[in-house]
């Protein structure tokens, strides 16, 4: 039997008729049109498909649409306000922190997330807070290097 | 990889979600093993019930020295816990050590004890904190300790229509040490051995200590012979490396592509001697 989930997501208010067993990264991608959370392993290892969930990163092939009815969804296409770049998205063109862009939208909604938390973090703190998310490119330095520039230029 | 089809149901009452349940549905918490499994279509459930709307499943509350946790406690809430991190440090450390955030912001205490995965992290510390375990079903509400719950791997003693309200642990006393570590697989992080210690000294002599082993064997246990071992001494590194070496005799140890059974108690006695350190010296 079908259910009626309303979600915000980035921002907006979207209600639709949903099947419990649609997971939430395919109801971003197909049903909304979001595909910025991308679907890598498809087994809850890759973070591929990160999105904050009131404001947690989850991986959204592993929720389900119904679980999210009435709370608050982030994606990638959401962070950057009024078009112009988030710090963290920032960080991670000026670091060179992608290669290919697959992991991209999952690694910075994960290290937005890390930030809230831990607005200064070491590098230890950063590899362990993106442990969910793999990148075949990029070796990870770019990346915890970007995180650690975003974090030094948003404590200016 | 899309789960069969099922029913769903949001209740925000206890009797609500015990109803369905009764009549056969499966329960609903953060998700992280159960929608895996669903995915993989190793389990097919008809219905499920998400606990996630029933408030009194949630909070970490302190009472007259005890601390209650709801079963829908996300791990990533008992790792950032406060009154935890001052009170019964042992469960911050071990909830933060489980999986990665995504997992630990979704995944739950309540579920992780009732999928009772023999990798699974809390029971090494369950064990060790004596913890107690409240369960509501349709004839009320029981109490029961942790370690009577367990039976084997991926089952603990839950009846049908049965739902984990919450778990109980004491507040450390004063001079309590307290430590998690576990030799973790490498892609999912899932405990290959994990070891969990709370002691306490009084006058420099151990007085009580506990100890909770998890990824050893089918089934977490406490390793009384170490414990007995240490019971009476002042915890010297050498009292520790005596101890630590009793952990794996008589264990019917696990063995899969990860570790065999001999190196897993190798790394049971290695890392109980670290554990053991960090509490006790
Ligand atoms: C990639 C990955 C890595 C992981 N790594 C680790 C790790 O390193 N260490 C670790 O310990 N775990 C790990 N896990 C498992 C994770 O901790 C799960 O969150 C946990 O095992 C289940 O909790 P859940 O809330 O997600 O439960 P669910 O998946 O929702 O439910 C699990 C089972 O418990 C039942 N259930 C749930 N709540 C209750 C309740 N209150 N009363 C009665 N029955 C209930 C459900 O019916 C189901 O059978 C990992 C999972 C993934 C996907
Ligand atoms: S696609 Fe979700 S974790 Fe890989
Ligand atoms: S940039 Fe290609 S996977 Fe990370």
């Amino acid at each position: 039997m079908k259910k009626t989930i309303t979600l915000f997501i980035n921002g907006q208010r979207y209600s639709h008729e949903v099947e419990p067993r649609l997971l939430l990264v395919h109801y971003l991608r197909e049903v909304v049109g979001l595909t910025g959370a991308h679907i890598g392993c498809e087994t809850s290892t890759c973070g591929a498909c990160t999105v904050l969930l009131d404001g947690k990163a989850v991986k959204a092939c592993t929720v389900l649409a119904v679980q999210a009815d009435g709370r608050f969804v982030t994606t990638i296409e959401g962070i950057a306000a009024n078009g112009s770049l988030d710090a963290v998205q920032e960080a991670f063109w000026n670091e060179h922190a992608l290669q290919c862009g697959f992991c991209t939208p999952g690694m910075i909604l994960t290290a937005k997330q890390l930030l809230a938390r831990e607005p200064n973090p070491t590098e230890e703190q950063i590899r362990h807070g993106l442990e969910g998310n793999l990148c075949r490119c990029t070796g990870y330095q770019h990346i915890v290097n970007a995180v650690q520039a975003a974090a030094s230029r948003s404590g200016d | 990889m899309i789960p069969d089809t099922f029913d769903y149901s949001a209740p925000v009452t206890l009797t609500e979600a015990i109803e369905l349940l009764s009549s056969g549905a499966k329960a609903l918490a953060g998700g992280q093993s159960l929608i895996p499994l669903m995915k993989l279509r190793l389990a097919s459930p008809q219905h499920l019930v998400d606990l996630s709307r029933i408030p009194e499943l949630s909070g970490i509350r302190e009472e007259n020295g005890v601390l209650h946790i709801g079963a829908m406690t996300t791990h990533y809430e008992i790792e950032s816990s406060m009154l935890l991190r001052s009170a019964c440090p042992l469960l911050p450390q071990t909830a933060g050590r489980i999986g990665d955030v995504q997992i630990r912001n979704m995944g739950t205490i309540g579920g992780s004890i009732a999928h009772a995965d023999p990798a699974s992290d809390y029971p090494a510390a369950l064990l060790a904190l004596d913890a107690t375990v409240r369960i509501a079903g349709a004839g009320g509400f029981r109490t029961v300790s942790y370690e009577d719950l367990l039976v084997d791997s991926f089952l603990v003693a839950l009846e049908p229509g049965e739902v984990i309200v919450d778990i109980m642990a004491p507040v450390d006393p004063p001079n309590t040490g307290t430590c998690y570590v576990k030799a973790p697989q490498a892609a999912s992080g899932f405990a290959i051995v994990g070891v969990a210690v709370r002691a306490v000294k009084s006058d420099g002599v151990v007085s009580s200590a506990r100890v909770g082993v998890t990824g050893l064997a089918a089934k977490p246990f406490r390793a009384r012979s170490v414990e007995q071992a240490l019971g009476g001494t002042r915890g010297t590194d050498a009292d520790i490396t005596r101890a630590a070496a009793l952990v794996g005799d008589g264990v019917d140890a696990n063995s899969d592509l990860h570790a065999s059974a001999d190196y897993r108690k190798h790394l049971a006695e290695v890392y109980l001697r670290r554990a053991l350190r960090a509490a006790l010296i």
